[in-house]
């Protein structure tokens, strides 16, 4: 085994790492993804990746079994927030302040539906995402999405919310 | 055969009988998120039960953004098949939504108004609030196709 060999797989090992202690606080602190089932399996500096398995209790309509509009959103939300959190640094609270879903064909029913979301750019206070929803090949999407997100600075209020 | 009639009976025979509302419990997913349909002096209302495992954020807590626009989204789609004839299931082509304020703990409520509904295309505006309607956590534009069998 060379010294190259031997760095990539330490690689290897710190991403694998990452991912999954990426992934528990990713569900811990957020029961909805959770709730979906929702597993990251792509966590990189402003790129982010979920595969939601597919169930019976997410369908929206009941006539085809095909996924509901808010499931992927849901989805397409989570991937965004998650590219945002890999990208802002130290750490920050985010929230979504507009979303833009363009359906561009239904979701097959009893597949896995994965999205990939990349954080275009950052200011101090907002970030801008671009999401593809797809089936395995982003060339065939199922979903394309734009996200605007709000970054909190120390001391901000988040809005809604009560100061202390 | 299909044990169920098709869906577009099952919409005329609720408006007939009075059990519109009730439609939405077909949906796996409006039953597994807390989704329900409410008349509220005429007006048709979505509602969004509260549920911890509908919560986004923990910390604050707030409600994840998914399950608002998943309320925006079907309250669209009912006030649709609430006005018009549909064959079928109005398809989403797009939707926008702004998030105004965080989602507190509690129920969401939601009210659909259909800007214009030509043949093939909807526009629908929807509103969501909590306990003020004065004061709307999120709005969205959603754009629908019609009668696509």
């Amino acid at each position: 085994m060379t010294d190259a060999g031997d760095g990539e797989q330490a690689a290897a090992r710190a991403r694998a790492e990452r991912l999954r202690v990426m992934q528990i606080a990713f569900t811990a602190n957020v029961p909805w993804n959770a709730a979906l089932g929702l597993e990251l399996v792509e966590a990189e500096t402003g790129v982010a990746t979920l595969r939601l398995p597919y169930r019976e209790d997410l369908v929206g309509n009941p006539e085809n079994g095909v996924l509901h509009g808010g499931v992927v959103s849901s989805v397409v939300d989570a991937t965004c927030g998650a590219a945002v959190f890999l990208t802002v640094k130290p750490l920050r609270p985010i929230a979504t302040l507009d979303l833009r879903i363009d359906y561009l064909r239904a979701a097959e029913p009893g597949t896995d539906l994965l999205c990939r979301a990349r954080c275009t750019r950052v200011t101090t206070h907002v970030a801008f995402v671009q999401a593809v929803a797809h089936h395995g090949d982003p060339e065939q999407p199922v979903a394309t999405a734009a996200a605007t997100f709000m970054i909190f600075q120390g001391g901000q209020r988040m809005p809604g919310v009560k100061a202390p | 055969m299909p044990e169920r009639p098709p869906f577009a009976e099952r919409i005329a025979a609720a408006k007939a009988s009075g059990a519109f509302t009730r439609l939405i419990e077909d949906v796996a997913f409006a039953r597994m998120l807390g989704l329900s349909l409410v008349f509220v002096d005429g007006e048709l209302h979505g509602r969004l039960a509260f549920a911890p495992r509908n919560i986004g954020n923990t910390a604050l807590p707030a409600l994840h953004g998914g399950t608002i626009s998943a309320l925006l989204e079907s309250t669209a789609i009912f006030e649709l098949l609430w006005q018009k004839d549909e064959p079928v299931l109005p398809k989403v082509i797009s939707i926008t939504v702004e998030y105004l304020r965080s989602g507190k703990p509690v129920d969401t409520w939601a009210h659909a108004r259909v800007t214009r509904a030509g043949r093939r295309v909807a526009n629908v505006h929807v509103t969501a609030w909590q306990d003020d309607r004065e004061r709307p956590i999120a709005t969205a534009n959603t754009l629908l196709l019609l009668g696509s069998g």
